[in-house]
């Protein structure tokens, strides 16, 4: 025990001794919570749009000012005919064409009818949709607006309510992502570079010879990783809480409790990719591209797995990730407690356990 | 120039050596790029329902049968009471909850007024926002089944018809749009990294200082340095596109000649980024952590998953020092709108200046000497 206490505290002392790794290690969580948690929004601003009026009447003069006082969009360009909106949309500033046709005004008083087109620009597909929607939405109230005071025969009213977060926040959904995201990436490739490191500059010779049992090496080069990573994860909780006002309807200490298992898993995956790779590089390229955007796009970080075909989703049920996903999101955002989590707690345990017989096995304890 | 050569020549010698790298370099990224392209949607196609109907009428039969009968909703059955159908939306087992009010029907008849409630679960707002879109559309259409037949009824009304065209992506097919994106930033990855850890490398396992004593020139050695890798990237990005084409028919409605001009410039920025980087760190576990930072603030601001007109004024101003943004544009530019030289010209002209200050300063701050 004493010994290993001993290689502990030189671990210890090679990690903190490189301040730059230090500095980027804990300023990276909390700069990049605080940069999405501003940046990532699902509302638009200022989007350039141009209108096309072969009118020009009052109604479309007023509609156009609701849309563009209503602080989504800006007007940036007027145009005079059709061959204008390919031109403007291929310079790619504007991503939306409102097009009123001629007499618009007329038609609507006379027939009360009259149509609006709505040209977006879907090579920015997300843009596109969101710019629609918003206009689409103002026209309804500018309709609402002429017909106050008459009703339909027979309405139905739908009343939406968003459970779990009322605004729609970005942060909602992107804490726990990034969270999940930054844990796994940062635990996996520090623990696998470490050890490769050892590897190739020769000294994991000098550590095999040692009086050390190889498990007792790979749990004292893993220990300063999992205090670190779960500094790392209190900074986001604590940012995303102080900061962006996410709650945590359940239980701290169980929040903290999945995380250090999470931290455990990573770091734990992190072992077994080094048993694989024989250079630092080949290490890094597995936990990092390996993992980055599969960690992003299959946890259900920012696409729903519903979704996705049942292929990928089965493919998503194995990553990690993706269950400390819910976990999160059920701690902070619904309150639920172990009781409705247990299943996603004991496939991170299982998994954990997994990875580590599995690297335990792997590493040789004699050179080649 | 005979010094760039072997330099070059050296490079590709070690990269080819290291058997496990090809197919980490060459497979993984159009591997990832096919399998990530199916995931990448926020088409709803599988809205899980639960129902609290407390009418139990045939209004309210209805107008779940309209629900279960569109192909995006999932009916996951009746619950008794709204506390229940809670749960279930806590255990990821509904994503919406319709509740039909008693006397829905009644009220409905007798005074022409109904009302209903539908509870989302938001926490993915994106989600959430287009399930509370289909489902309006829904209960819209049923609502004007229930209209009297003939426009009588709706005559005074003054209507307003939005008709909404998406061009250069007519059918919003996610596909076409996430491909280029997720290609980009596999190559970007690739390249960035190979290129930092490179020189790191050297300076790790004390090679370096060999290079330093020959009369290598500095700039002949970052040229050496460079061309290798963004050979291979470029190669990575011909190479995802064909498959890109024939397996998704992505659209190439531009130039390839002006796609791959605006590509190696740009890549000369992200290149010479990932050398400028190195010069900052002394061990590869450093570099890379750099990297990660900047490379994971790149993609996020980029505009691949999220939409940059979401985006706050001065996030977008921090835009214009992301290549990524630079690059996302031409690609989706070229690729689906066609466009040419003098449309992405302001971001060539920007991408081209921004390669120029990056690599002078890779080869200010290499030093020969340590």
């Amino acid at each position: 025990m004493k010994r290993f206490i001993g290689f502990l505290i030189k671990e210890f002392y090679h990690i903190f001794r490189d301040r730059r790794t230090m500095l980027i290690l804990f300023g990276m969580p909390a700069v990049q919570v605080l940069l999405f948690g501003f940046v990532i929004t699902n509302e638009i601003h200022d989007a350039k749009i141009a209108v096309l009026d072969q009118s020009n009447d009052p109604a479309t003069q007023r509609i156009t000012r609701m849309i563009t006082a209503s602080g989504f969009f800006n007007l940036s360009e007027l145009l005079h005919s059709d061959n204008e909106i390919e031109a403007v949309f291929r310079k790619g500033q504007v991503k939306e064409v409102i097009v009123f046709g001629p007499d618009f005004e007329k038609r609507l008083m006379k027939t009360g009818h009259a149509d609006i087109q709505i040209i977006a620009d879907a090579s920015d597909m997300n843009t596109a949709m969101l710019l629609s929607s918003y206009t689409t939405g103002i026209i309804a109230n500018y309709q609402k607006e002429l017909n106050a005071g008459k009703a339909p025969p027979v309405e139905i009213h739908t009343g939406v309510r968003m459970l779990y977060n009322e605004e729609l926040r970005g942060v909602y959904m992107f804490v726990p992502g990034i969270m999940a995201l930054i844990l796994m990436l940062v635990s996996a490739m520090m623990t696998s570079i470490s050890i490769t490191r050892e590897k190739e500059s020769g000294t994991m010779e000098v550590l095999l010879v040692s009086p050390l049992r190889p498990t007792q090496i790979i749990f004292g080069k893993v220990t300063p990783y999992l205090l670190l990573s779960f500094v790392n994860a209190c900074t986001i909780i604590l940012l995303g809480t102080t900061v962006f006002g996410m709650p945590i309807q359940g239980s701290l200490t169980f929040l903290l409790f999945e995380s250090l298992l999470f931290i455990f898993l990573s770091l734990a995956l992190g072992i077994f990719i080094s048993t694989v790779a024989k250079t630092q590089q080949v290490a890094m390229f597995i936990s990092m591209i390996g993992l980055m955007l599969p960690t992003i796009i299959l946890s259900g970080f920012i696409f729903p797995i519903e979704n996705m075909p049942a292929v990928l989703r089965y493919l998503s049920a194995v990553m990690p990730a993706r269950w400390y996903i819910v976990i999160v999101k059920g701690i902070m955002l619904k309150g639920s407690g172990i009781e409705a989590l247990w299943k996603e707690t004991l496939y991170l345990v299982s998994l954990t356990l997994f990875f580590m017989v599995a690297s335990i096995r792997k590493l040789k304890i004699r050179l080649e | 120039m005979r010094t760039i050569r072997f330099i070059i020549q050296k490079e590709f010698v070690q990269i080819f050596r290291n058997r496990t790298m090809i197919p980490i370099i060459f497979l993984m990224p159009v591997f990832q790029m096919v399998l990530l392209a199916y995931a990448a949607t926020l088409e709803m196609k599988n809205i899980d329902f639960v129902v609290v109907d407390h009418d139990l009428s045939s209004s309210s039969r209805a107008l779940t049968a309209r629900f279960q009968g569109s192909p995006f909703y999932t009916f996951q059955g009746y619950t008794p009471s709204l506390p229940q159908a809670l749960e279930a939306v806590e255990a990821d087992k509904a994503d919406l909850v319709l509740v039909i009010p008693p006397d829905f029907d009644h009220d409905l008849y007798k005074e022409g007024r109904g009302s209903l409630q539908l509870l989302i679960s938001a926490i993915n707002g994106v989600a959430a926002g287009m399930t509370e879109g289909y489902s309006r559309s829904i209960v819209l259409d049923y609502n004007r089944s229930l209209l009297p037949a003939g426009a009588s009824a709706e005559v005074e009304m003054q209507r307003i018809s939005v008709l909404t065209r998406y061009w250069y992506n007519p059918a919003l097919n996610y596909k076409t749009y996430m491909v280029p994106g997720i290609l980009v930033v596999l190559v970007t990855v690739i390249g960035m990294f190979l290129t930092s850890l490179n020189l790191v490398r050297e300076k790790e396992m004390g090679t370096i200082e060999q290079i330093n004593v020959t009369p290598v020139k500095k700039y002949h050695f970052i040229a050496g340095k460079l061309i290798p890798f963004w050979l291979i990237a470029l190669f990575d990005l011909a190479f995802g596109l064909t498959i890109g084409k024939l397996l998704f028919d992505i659209p190439i409605e531009g130039s390839l000649l002006l796609l791959f001009g605006a590509a190696s410039v740009y890549l000369l920025v992200v290149l010479g980024l990932g050398l400028l980087f190195s010069t900052f760190a002394e061990t590869q576990q450093q570099v890379m952590f750099i990297n990660f930072f900047f490379m994971l603030v790149f993609i996020m601001m980029s505009g691949i998953f999220t939409s940059v007109e979401s985006m706050p004024g001065w996030a977008r101003e921090l835009n214009r020092i992301n290549p990524f943004f630079y690059f996302m544009r031409i690609i989706r530019m070229i690729l689906l709108k066609g466009s040419t030289l003098s449309d992405i010209w302001p971001e060539v002209r920007s991408l081209a200046i921004y390669a120029l200050f990056v690599l002078t300063m890779a080869v200010l701050r290499y030093r020969k000497t340590t």
